[in-house]
């Protein structure tokens, strides 16, 4: 097998195909263009469509309507388009609609810089839509994992029916990096569960609320319906206070309560480590090599890198946290995910961040130094 | 399935019809139930796409497949499953609102010629948030938000929808007997198609401004707007020309191809390059080349890039990276070699230069003016060099001085490298340039 030296969003878009997406519509914004670009040469050769929609808010609702049609849908924009997406987030989890969304970090807020890294918007994944409800969100630190992690965010959009944010960033994205993509571990291809073409067909059912309900494609055997109002299992609107309130439990169970299956991370512990350091996105390459001084100058240091971000990993966070005595959560925001650490870090642990958002990257002896590990 | 009566695809079995008595939505929603009975689709192959406003509760009375979405996005849905799926019948139902908020969605589906047909319902006021005034909206009307008249001018739906290249494009009053016919015509077109029916909002427009069927004829006069046909001229649908485009341009792109390891490398440590010049220089694929020959060695490589968001202009910068091991931090703190090309790179350096260390190497074209450095620097003839070359391979020569100067890996390798991945007339300079940039490389080891 050869190598290859290609940007972390060449490797999104070709993840994106081998995982069966054959749908993609985006509007170009750097640094997220590239995306679109290679979705429009590669897509119609593998019988998908990729169109340049007039803008975000058309990009987010054509794959919304593709995705509700059985196709594997994908958009990729940065943070002013997120922002545009906004309303159709909301509209993709309570329609329960399979959709990938990758949003490429660039400085912000606002236009803030085109071209600059940051990693700004993790807590603006969270709670980018109306309403609070959970979301799916992995981040890659290599052009190696954005080409692995797209093709676990299309497994979960089709195992949860529901939208996955991967959160790259300009550093992970424009970035070119020696690969071997054949030699990648890859999770098996995941199809969402289809309903049976025999029985009356229900758009939400479940009866347990973690339930994934099958899915019927618009335009297949069933008669399909979808809306964006507050909706019964049958997608009829309703304002039956004991109805609303059990779709919103599913619509939150679905997510949170599949917190293990959704967890991906990586551990690098050590025995009797005194300090833990928690680290996403590309400040974990930094975080590594920082590790790795600090332990060949003789002190005992543990790393947890996390590729889920949302739902947060919590029962292994809270095991790393335990008999440690400091976390050091450093980022290239001014303190976003650490205050998920801050919650979850027993009694008497100190939570220390390593933050800047000067559109450079926290250097490994930044970490060293302010994270006290020298 | 819940159809009521044979062959209608309406149904008030889980909802009830909910508009006001006369309201016109009821009248356009019992033609376009018509118009579905004379083209009797599959219902399930068949999408009533709406959105906000009091004709996007329709879709709950079709018999159909409903998809309700967005205030004013309905078209972006519309545009999706069509796309997704082109034997769909998809047909979009929006209010004279959504059309404002959406007016972007309405020329882009028009301009694009994709195969949905849109129903605008167009009753000149929001119905359901208390009638506030719209973008069709007569002129000195009243309505909630408009208390002494509408100033605004009200927009020509067909004539916009026409200017923005919609095929088809027709006018009615929900009144019209022949509605329904004109709605099968629509339905069936295989490209874009609009129809703007004019009706009446009784809970707000028409009282507040003593408004009666009668008078939709009338709101014509000192307009230009027209009723009936206004558009006709088919040509072929979106989906279609796609195919035809990607078969013209002969199809999937060539094979990407992969980097063997031919070569060995002779590096000890990570290893930080800075390639800095201007916009033009092609500093970014010479950077790419050069990190490929370091990969066919054996080397682990990474390239950040920085420029000028306006691409043809300023500096242009390459950090490159080379490892025997995995590279973790993909910034460099302090560069091991710098290679100065123009003046806009040495500027975009200038204060990484000011604190380079002794341990650090510049190679620098002779004509660059440096600031002071403890680095060790070469000035070269290197663009002098490159003029026999060609322009666009200094970067490549500069790299190959570097390369030959300090021996990392084999000139084999990026010799190999530019002979592979270059076109044959580009490659034929760039090795030109390799052997030229090796040459001044010498001159320093013999100074």
């Amino acid at each position: 097998m050869g190598y290859e030296f290609i940007e972390g969003n060449e490797a999104i878009a070709r993840a994106a195909l081998r995982s069966g997406c054959d749908f993609f519509a985006g509007y170009p914004i750097t640094p997220a263009s590239s995306i679109l670009q290679h979705m429009l040469e590669l897509l119609p050769a593998a019988g998908g469509t990729a169109i340049q929609a007039e803008d975000e808010i058309a990009s987010i609702g054509f794959c919304i309507g593709a995705a509700m049609a059985g196709r594997k849908a994908m958009t990729a924009t940065s943070g002013p388009g997120v922002s545009l997406y906004s309303e159709n987030i909301g509209l993709a989890i309570i329609g329960e609609t399979p959709l990938v969304i990758v949003n490429v970090q660039r400085q912000g807020p606002a236009t803030g810089s085109a071209t600059k890294g940051a990693e700004g918007d993790i807590q603006f994944t969270r709670w980018g839509t109306s309403g609070g409800l959970p979301i799916i969100a992995l981040s890659p630190a290599t052009v190696e994992e954005a080409y692995v992690l797209t093709c676990a965010a299309f497994n979960f959009a089709e195992r949860f029916r529901a939208p996955v944010f991967l959160l790259s960033s300009k550093e992970v994205s424009l970035t070119r990096e020696r690969v071997d993509l054949g030699a990648l571990e890859l999770p098996a291809r995941v199809e969402r569960a289809r309903a049976a073409a025999d029985r009356e067909y229900v758009p939400h059912a479940f009866a347990e609320a973690r339930e994934v309900p099958a899915f019927a494609d618009f335009g297949g055997e069933h008669i399909a319906r979808y809306t964006t109002s507050t909706h019964d299992q049958r997608a009829f609107l309703t304002s039956d206070p004991t109805t609303i309130q059990r779709m919103i439990d599913h619509y939150e169970a679905k997510i949170s309560g599949a917190e293990q299956e959704l967890t991906l991370l990586k551990r690098d512990f050590q025995e009797g480590a005194e300090d833990l350091c928690v680290s996403y996105g590309v400040t974990s390459r930094s975080v590594a090599a920082a590790v790795r001084e600090a332990r060949g100058r003789g002190r005992k240091v543990s790393s947890l890198v996390l590729q889920t971000l949302w739902p947060v990993p919590e029962t292994a966070l809270r095991a790393a946290c335990a008999g440690v005595r400091r976390v050091i959560v450093p980022e290239l925001n001014m303190g976003q995910y650490r205050r998920e650490i801050e919650r979850l870090a027993p009694p008497g642990v100190q939570v220390t961040g390593v933050n800047k958002m000067d559109t450079t990257l926290i250097s490994p002896r930044e970490i060293l130094e302010k994270g006290g590990l020298l | 399935m819940s159809e009521a009566k044979a062959g209608s695809y309406l149904s008030t079995e889980t909802v009830p019809l909910p508009y006001c008595p006369g309201c016109g939505h009821t009248v356009i929603v019992s033609a376009i139930d018509k118009a579905l009975q004379q083209i009797k689709p599959d219902p399930r192959k068949t999408v009533i796409v709406t959105d906000i406003g009091c004709i996007g509760l329709a879709d709950r009375n079709f018999t159909t497949s409903a998809f309700h979405g967005l205030h004013g996005r309905s078209i972006t849905y519309a545009c999706g499953l069509k796309l997704a799926r082109p034997e769909l019948t998809v047909i979009t139902l929006m209010g004279d609102g959504a059309c404002g908020i959406g007016g972007t969605h309405l020329l882009n589906a028009a301009r694009r010629n994709i195969g949905i047909s849109l129903i605008v319902a167009n009753n000149f006021n929001y119905g359901m948030t208390g009638g506030q005034h719209s973008v069709t909206t007569p002129s000195a009307s009243f309505t909630a938000t408009t208390p002494f008249g509408n100033v605004e001018r009200p927009l020509d739906l067909c004539a916009t929808a026409i200017a923005a290249g919609a095929p088809w494009v027709y006018r009615a009053t929900a009144y019209d007997k022949d509605l329904p016919d004109a709605l099968a015509r629509a339905i069936r077109q295989p490209g874009f198609a609009m129809i703007d029916i004019w009706e009446l909002c009784v809970a707000y427009y028409s009282p507040r401004n003593d408004f009666k069927k009668a008078d939709l004829l009338g709101l014509l006069n000192g307009q230009t707007m027209r009723f009936g046909q206004l558009a006709d001229d088919p040509r072929a649908e979106y989906s279609e020309r796609c195919r035809q485009a990607y078969q013209a341009a002969g199809g999937a792109l060539p094979p990407r191809r992969e980097i063997e390891v031919r070569h060995a490398h002779r590096l000890e440590r990570q290893l930080g390059v800075v390639l800095a010049g201007r916009a033009g220089q092609k500093i970014r694929s010479a950077a790419a080349l050069f990190a490929q020959a370091a990969i066919a060695s054996g080397l682990h490589a990474t390239q950040k890039d920085d420029y000028s968001i306006t691409v043809m202009t300023g500096h242009s910068t390459s950090e490159v990276i080379l490892g025997k091991e995995r590279i973790d931090f993909t910034g460099i703190d302090v560069p091991d070699h710098v290679v100065l090309i123009a003046p806009e790179g040495v500027k975009q350096m200038r204060a990484r230069l000011a604190t380079l260390p002794e341990t650090s190497t510049v190679y620098a074209d002779q004509a660059l003016e440096l600031p002071a450095t403890r680095a060790r620097v070469h000035r070269l003839p290197l663009a002098e060099a490159a003029q026999k070359t060609g322009k666009t391979s200094l970067g490549v020569l500069a790299l190959a001085c570097l390369l030959e100067h300090q021996g990392m890996f084999p000139r084999a390798a990026l010799e190999g490298t530019l002979a592979e991945f270059l076109k044959p007339e580009l490659a034929a300079a760039s090795a030109q340039a390799v052997a030229a940039g090796a040459a001044l490389a010498r001159t320093i080891a013999a100074s």
